[in-house]
């Protein structure tokens, strides 16, 4: 129908511009998976207890299939512990954090139409960062802390959506005001608490909590989120394509038989709720739900069927590998949250400055 | 199947903004619909697509009463396609269009084989298959409409709503869009369309419906229609209307350009 017309079409660019991705979906997760699995492996073997590859592999084969019958160990228990006790906590932490944290930036920047959107947004971090600095404050110790971030975190977010109700204009600018200004509120409660904090031994924890760290990872703290994790995470994965469709805008979005308030609202619980949770358990680590996401869509694209699945294995991978930064280049290690910083804040300078380019 | 409007009302805080509209627009017919900014022509199709629910009358889709039927339903009906499509992110041609299956996938699912098959076909039939993996935001504006109503007919809706689709672009991609259009009425598409070019509505359409204050002024062929008394009572300027082509083409100037007036 009219092709010989149809071609004459005149267009603005040239040939160079004939696609928007360097990697093909399937590709970029087998990739990124690998990579994740390399970088998994090696994380055992840094560190000041370093563990052999062979090692490693006897140690977690036998934990979890037990193939030596604990007759055959070569192995010492020192390094048993290491990678039992310490280093798998961390290294399923980080996977799990990051995992979090870059599929609800991904998924606020499209239900908020944003490319600047991020989990911070609804003040979720902010609500953890006064959650958890008022348990250490009361001197709740471990899970307690854990669950007042996380509980804190939830509330915030219910304000937010309740004081954007109020808010005239449109939803999606009503919830983000109503975002900034809990956010700032909670805030404020951070540094209150920060004030009045015993400053010997209570504030030093608070604020080196809020820097962000997985320096205490412990299976305790895997058990605690992993439910409300998987329960954020999957609906993300579930609704991804969805989500394109929400991007064009709720009458499009509607006239294509989807309604977007509702995608939006479940993508809006479910990724509050990866959010609560990551930062309950690892402190405020920011950037990555900013960052990660945009590098992603530089390989894959924007299409979220394929951009949620690998910002996830990005988000792993890179905060994977911040951590072992973080364990390895000093003693004391440095809070994952200046590190994150540090290397985000740069990337995304380049990103945003990066001539003729456009989300 | 049609799609039938019946004493359609609706105001905005009080001001009323349609007013007691009726028409038909029947399988396989372009109806153009014509008339000044303001008069409701995007409200009225705000209405036909559900994104306004408050009105009265009643809007009936292939025997369908529109405000019983769910996003969902109502989506397999109808697809719009909007003036100008601004994506926030810059999503490849196909991604758009694949968009248009998301009707027919369940809740959770994502496009497969069958929906890209089903994108080929239509980027095929509007000649803009060789885009499909460039960006939308690198397409001319001629193509983005084509995108658009490719996204449409992936939609599989036998009413297709297309808001002014020629807005903005050139004359050559006006034309170009225009018989794509008319070739799918051909096929048995019922197409309504708002535009501001009486000219193309004229060649193009096998209805026009001229709308001024909410209201239908006049409805019928396009002969019927295009002359200077209707063009003067719509635009209230006074206009000649010529006829070319043994009248497969009429063309409207201003009187006052004609006859050298300020």
């Amino acid at each position: 129908m009219n092709k010989q017309n149809t071609k004459k079409i005149k267009t603005e660019q040239n040939s160079e511009i004939s696609s928007n991705k360097q990697l093909s979906g399937p590709s970029a997760i087998i990739i990124f998976a690998i990579l994740l699995i390399v970088l998994t492996l090696l994380s055992f073997t840094l560190g000041r207890y370093p563990v052999p590859l062979k090692e490693l592999l006897a140690i977690l084969g036998n934990k979890i299939f037990n193939l030596f019958n604990g007759s055959e160990k070569f192995w010492t228990d020192q390094m048993e512990a290491a990678v039992w006790n310490v280093r798998l906590p961390r290294v399923i932490l980080s996977i799990l954090v990051g995992a979090c944290l870059s599929a609800a930036g991904a998924s606020y920047q499209g239900v908020f139409q944003n490319p600047m959107a991020s989990p911070d947004v609804l003040g979720a971090s902010a609500g953890a960062g006064f959650g958890a600095a008022l348990a250490i404050f009361l001197d709740l110790k471990h899970v307690n802390i854990t669950l007042s971030a996380f509980v804190m975190s939830l509330i915030t977010v219910v304000l937010v959506f309740r004081i954007s109700n109020y808010v005239k204009g449109g939803k999606v600018l009503g919830l983000v005001l109503a975002g900034i200004i809990v956010s700032s509120l909670f805030n404020a409660g951070t540094s209150f608490i920060k004030l009045v904090a015993d400053p010997t031994n209570k504030l030093p924890q608070i604020t080196y909590w809020l820097m962000g760290s997985l320096a205490g990872a412990k299976w305790s703290e895997i058990k605690f989120v992993i439910f409300p994790m998987l329960a954020g995470i999957i609906p993300l994965i579930l609704l991804r394509w969805r989500l394109n469709v929400v991007t064009m805008g709720d009458e499009e979005a509607r006239s294509m038989g989807v309604d977007a308030e509702k995608i939006r609202i479940a993508t809006i619980i479910s990724a509050t709720l990866v959010t609560a949770s990551a930062v309950s358990v690892s402190g405020v680590i920011g950037w990555i739900g900013l960052v990660i996401p945009h590098m992603m869509r530089r390989i894959v694209g924007n299409n979220y069927q394929w951009l949620m699945p690998v910002s996830m294995l990005g988000g792993s991978i890179f905060l994977l590998l911040v951590d072992n930064i973080s364990r390895n280049v000093t003693t004391s290690g440095i809070p994952i949250g200046i590190l994150t910083a540090f290397v985000g804040a740069p990337f995304f300078i380049f990103l945003i400055t990066r001539r003729g380019e456009r989300y | 199947m049609s799609l039938e409007i019946k004493e359609l009302s609706f105001a905005y805080d009080k001001k009323l903004v349609l007013n007691n509209m009726s028409f038909t627009a029947y399988k396989g017919e372009v109806l153009s619909i014509l008339g000044p900014n303001g008069v409701g022509k995007s409200t009225l199709f705000k209405c036909i697509l559900g994104f306004l629910t408050e009105y009265t009358g009643k809007i009936t889709i292939n025997g369908l009463d529109a405000s019983s039927l769910s996003v969902k339903e109502l989506a397999k009906q109808i697809a719009y396609v909007p003036q100008r499509s601004e994506p926030v992110f810059n999503f490849s041609v196909r991604d758009i269009v694949l968009m248009g299956t998301t009707n027919d996938l369940k809740l959770f699912s994502s496009p497969g084989i069958t929906e890209q098959a089903k994108v080929d076909k239509a980027l095929e039939k509007l000649g803009i298959l060789e885009l499909s993996d460039r960006c939308f935001h690198h397409t001319s504006g001629g193509e983005r409409q084509l995108v658009m109503i490719a996204r449409a007919l992936v939609q599989n809706a036998p009413v297709l709503l297309l808001d002014e689709p020629t807005a903005n672009l050139d004359r050559g991609n006006q034309i170009l869009v225009l018989k794509q259009i008319k070739a799918l009425a051909k096929e048995g598409y019922t197409i309504i369309q708002t535009t501001h070019d009486p000219e193309h509505s004229y060649m193009f359409s096998d209805k026009i419906l001229t709308m001024k204050n909410g209201t239908v002024l006049s409805c019928g062929t396009p002969s019927e229609i295009l002359n200077k008394e209707t063009m003067k009572s719509l635009y209230e300027v006074d206009m000649e209307v010529f006829s070319l082509f043994d009248d497969r083409a009429r063309f409207c100037v201003p009187t006052s350009i004609i006859s050298n007036e300020n």
